[in-house]
Order: C-alpha cells, then structure tokens, then sequence
C-alpha cells in the first residue's frame, strides 16, 4: 500500500510535467487569439478552483466566499499599483499576505460554525465585503477602477500586443497551486486536514490540533486566491467590486472542483478543463441573441454533471476508484 | 418589511430548514410566481390578492415536480451529498433565470393598478402601505399554518421523521419521496404566495429572485435550522435591523447590518436562535 501511494504520487508528478509541458507549447500552435483568451481563463479558473479545494475539498470547510480574497487581492494590487506606484509584483505578494491574514482572522471565530451555518457565514461576509468596497468611495466604489496603461512592461505586468505573458503566469499559477496541493497531499497537514473531514471528534482525540489546521488549509487557500485575483485585475485591466466579488463568482470557483471531483488532486483541473471552455462558447455562439439561451444549456449542463457524477469526473478513471475503495 | 421576508422565508424554512435540503432556486421559484402572477393580471385582469390561491397552487405542482424530477436524485448522492444539492439547484436557477429571460425578456415590468398597490392605511397617525399591511398578514397565516402542520399533522411529523431517518422511516412504511414531494410542494407554494403578494409593489425582472433568496437563507439561519418559530423570529428580527441600519448608514449599505446581525447571532449561538440541529 505504502508503495503503491508513493507509486502513484510519483506518476501524479510525471503526468503533470507533462501536460504543463504540453500546454506551455500549446500558444505556438494556437495563434487565435480568441482561444488563448478562452485558455487562459482556464488556467486561471483550475489555480482557483485548485485552491479552493485545499480548504473545501481536502478540510471539509465548504466555503462559498472566496470572492473575498479574490477581490482583495486584485484590490490590494490595483490600489497600491494606481495610487502608489507599487509594482504589481509586490503588491500581488502583499495582497496574499493580507488575504490569508484575514481569512485567519475570519477562521477565527468562523471555523466554530459547522455545516449549513458556517458556509451561510462565509457566503455573508463575502458579501458584507462587496457592499462595503462598492459604497468605499476612495477605492472607486460602485465605479471600480480601471487600470492606467503605461505600454508592455514585465516590470508593470502589462501587455497590450499579445496576450502570451498572461498566459505563462496563468500556466505557472497553476502548475504553483497543483504543486502546492500535491505536496500538502502527503505532507502532516495533508493528514491531518482528511482527518478533520472526516471525523473532526475523533482527530482531536488522537492529537490532531483541529483549529490550528484548518486555520492553516484557509491562510494556503486564501493566500492563492488572491494571487489569482491579483492576476485577474492585471489581464482585465479594469476591476470592479460586482465583478471580482460577487457571489457568482465564489460558485464558479468552486464548481470546477466538484465537477472534477472534489478533494482530490486532479478534480480543479479536470473540471476547469471541460467547464470553462463550455461556459465561453455556449456565451459566444448561443449568448449573442441576449435572451438567455447560453444560460439554459449552461444550467442544464451543470444539472446533469452533478446529478450523473457525484463524486465528479475523476470518478470516471476506474484506477482511482479501485483506489479510493481500498482506502 | 420585517414580515415580507418571514414570508419568503417560511418556505425556504420548510424546504431547507426542515427538510434539510440545499434550495439554491428558492429566488428563482418567487421569480417564477411574480411572472405568474403578472400574467393573470394582464391577461386575464385577475387582481394578484386573488390570483394568489392559483399562483400558490401552480407552485405547489412545479415544486414537486422539481422535486421528482431532479432533487431525488441530487439527494441520492452517497458522496457529498452537500455540494451536489447545492449546485444542481444551482444549475436549475439559471436554467430557470434563462427560460425567464427568453420568454418574458429582461425588461422590467410591474402590475400598474390593483386593489392594494400605492394605497395606505392610517393608524393612529402611522400611515401603513396596504400591501406590505396584507403581506404581513398573510405572513402570520403562514407561519401560524406551517407550526400547526408541522407539529400537530401526522404529515408534518412525517416530514420530521423522514430527515430525522429515512430508513427507519421506510420501515413504519412511510414512502420517503411521497413525504418529500409534498414538502417541497408546499414549501413552492408558500413562496408563490409570497410572490404573489409581492408582484403588486415590486418591479418583476428574471433576476428578480437573486436579491431576495439570500436574505431569505440569513433569515432561515438566524432563526436556526429546524425550527418555524425560529425562521418567524428571524424574519421579524431581520426587517428590524434592516430599517434601523437604514436610519444609520447609506441605504445601499442596509443589508451590511442583516449580515453583521447574522455573524453576531451564529458566533454567540452557533444554532441560531432557536435550532435544533
């Protein structure tokens, strides 16, 4: 068995060098630059979801608020970017920081809530933070802000001519967040977070400090997000608080994750990688009439996946299956 | 206004409360109810205080019928059965947010004259909007209604039961999908009537649901889970906060004080005020 899981964690490592090798290619091929934009949105979307499953899927705290630390990230970079002059490469560092300070600080009192009412509280103080950045007049309120071009620059993190910079850091976000993920997998904390899944009573009775860990899965989780977010402000180049922390968005962070297969290594990847794309070409080619045929076949997409694969699509590889038996 | 939301809320407490089941669609559900009831006015000029019955019942059978269709097998999940309620009633509010759009258009819309709209009562020199007055009313009905059914009916306990142990529940033969179904009938058809009511004082537009559902979810919360009487307080206590914040801070900040309330509430009681589970 010991073998085996080192066996597996090996090929997981090799699988993925591989495709992060496939994929950093991929834009010598693909010269539209419509697709790219659809790739890197993608990308984007499995680091997120990657992250969101650190805290949801390996700890079991179902949060459906992360748009908070997505928009404080891409707000602490944008606010320190337009009114400072602080580059986005240290200010993306510091909206990390800040965000995983504050999901501690959130933890807690947050993580003495179990089920309906702690993923409520999550849902709520995402939302007490929109509110309070849409009516925060110094930081653009309702308006948001758009960010000042100042021509290509890797030191400003600014592309105008082509798009390939983003798509790198979203690749290497990603690749960061698997990697993080797949390292924590058998790491202590790793451990200790299933354990506190599965049987919260029974973890701290053989010594695994509850509290401590699942403070530790939100500070990761968070602090990844808002990278993410970071980056997200820096592609758009306008931000705005409905649109980087809206409720939608803490779904569409977490849907990727359960479509795969939530709490598992590949399920953020697997799900981004068949979710995102449906979403942007059911929007271009069935969204264009404006009367919410998109937003039909996109719902009745989700129903279905979620009701045919509940455990998500990485139940569909039998290996892990057989796996996931045994264990 | 305290009221209207105890009026969103007490189906919502049945369906999520009682039952135990993630409704993601309950918005969608009083969307669905306020185009009803639209309709029956301009078409059939069906004044929306007696169109309710009608809406209320349409809703009972779109609410089963949801349920039969899709939620029974949302709940059948062995693995996560959380995360599956939530996003395949996820997938159902935007499917039912798009149908809106493209039968009814994005425009807004609003029921111009009715027996009850802009008028007002004065009560010892409170001037009352009659709307919100029978809304209130109806509210009260309601909640008083669902307590009784709960507590006093062998369906309502039969309700209790089946999230309590379903298969215990099988065993005295109590067929588990004929108690849900019903449950989240009735639960539609507590929401259609709340969106029947509405309809008269509120613009009607597909996305209508979204702004009410989550106050309705905060409002089931703080009340605490499994409780009516709770999900009644929790109505009253949240319209209270609202229009006090309302008196302090901005209005666009109203809702910041019904969640701060909300926080406090769960840090204090982490069941809410009067949960169960």
């Amino acid at each position: 068995m010991d073998k085996n899981f080192a066996a597996r964690r090996r090929r997981d490592l090799i699988i993925a060098a591989g495709l992060a090798g496939i994929a950093a290619l991929a834009p010598l091929f693909v010269k539209d630059v419509y697709v790219q934009n659809i790739l890197i949105l993608t990308l984007m979307y499995a680091a997120l979801s990657q992250s969101w499953n650190i805290l949801s899927g390996y700890c079991g705290q179902i949060s459906l608020g992360h748009a908070l630390y997505f928009g404080i990230g891409a707000y602490t970079t944008e606010l320190l970017f337009t009114k400072f002059g602080v580059l986005p490469w240290f200010s993306m560092l510091g909206g990390g920081v800040i965000a995983a300070l504050i999901a501690m600080g959130l933890g807690y009192p947050f993580f003495r809530l179990r089920g309906h009412y702690f993923v409520i509280a999550t849902i709520v103080i995402a939302e007490i933070g929109l509110l309070l950045f849409q009516n925060w007049e110094w930081a653009g309120a309702a308006m948001g802000i758009t960010i000042p071009i100042r021509g290509d620059s890797w030191l400003k993190f600014q592309f105008l001519r082509t798009k390939l910079p983003y798509f790198y850091f979203a690749l290497g976000l990603c690749c960061l967040a698997w990697f993080v993920t797949w390292w924590l997998e058998d790491s202590k904390w790793g451990f200790w977070w299933r354990a506190v899944k599965d049987n919260p009573e029974a973890a701290e009775s053989l010594g695994v400090v509850v509290f401590n860990s699942k403070m530790g899965a939100a500070a990761v989780s968070a602090f990844l997000v808002a990278i993410g977010g970071a980056f997200y402000a820096q592609f758009l180049a306008y931000i705005d608080p409905e649109s980087v922390m809206g409720f939608q968005f803490s779904l569409l962070m977490a849907l990727p994750a359960v479509l795969g297969g939530i709490g598992t290594l590949w399920g953020p990847v697997l799900g981004a990688a068949i979710l995102i794309p449906m979403t942007e070409l059911t929007r271009s080619y069935i969204g264009g009439s404006g009367r919410g045929v998109d937003l039909i076949v996109y719902g009745t997409l989700i129903v279905l996946i979620s009701l045919a694969l509940p455990q998500g699509l990485v139940s569909l590889f039998s290996r892990s299956k057989a796996k996931g038996a045994t264990r | 206004m305290g009221l209207l939301y105890g009026l969103i809320a007490v189906g919502l407490a049945l369906i999520f409360g009682l039952m135990d089941v993630t409704n993601f669609a309950h918005g969608e559900f009083l969307m669905l109810a306020m185009y009803l009831s639209f309709f029956l006015f301009a078409f059939f000029a069906i004044d929306p205080l007696l169109s309710a019955p009608l809406v209320a019942a349409a809703l009972f059978v779109f609410g089963a019928v949801i349920y039969l269709l899709i939620v029974r097998f949302a709940m059948r999940a062995k693995a996560n059965a959380g995360m599956v309620q939530i996003f395949t009633t996820f997938g159902l509010a935007i499917v039912m947010r798009g149908l809106a759009q493209f039968f009814f258009t994005p425009d807004y819309r609003s029921i111009p004259q009715s027996w009850l709209g802009g008028k007002t009562i004065s009560f010892a020199g409170i001037f009352l909007p009659e709307p919100q007055l029978v809304g209130a009313l109806v509210s009260i009905l309601a909640f008083a209604g669902l307590y009784f059914f709960i507590h006093r009916t062998d369906f309502g306990r039969a309700i209790e039961a089946t999230r309590e142990d379903p298969g215990a529940v099988a065993l005295v033969g109590i067929d588990k999908n004929r108690v849900f179904a019903f449950g989240w009938g009735l639960g539609a058809a507590l929401v259609g009537l709340a969106g029947a009511i509405m309809a008269v004082f509120f613009y009607i537009y597909p996305d209508v649901g979204a702004s009410f559902a989550l106050i309705a979810y905060v409002t089931v919360a703080l009340g605490g889970f499994g409780s009516v009487f709770g999900a009644f307080a929790g109505g009253i206590i949240v319209g209270l906060v609202e229009a006090v914040t309302a008196l302090v801070l901005p209005p666009s900040l109203k809702s910041v004080g019904i969640y701060a309330v909300y926080l406090l509430v769960v840090f204090i009681r982490p069941r809410g005020l009067f949960g169960s589970m």
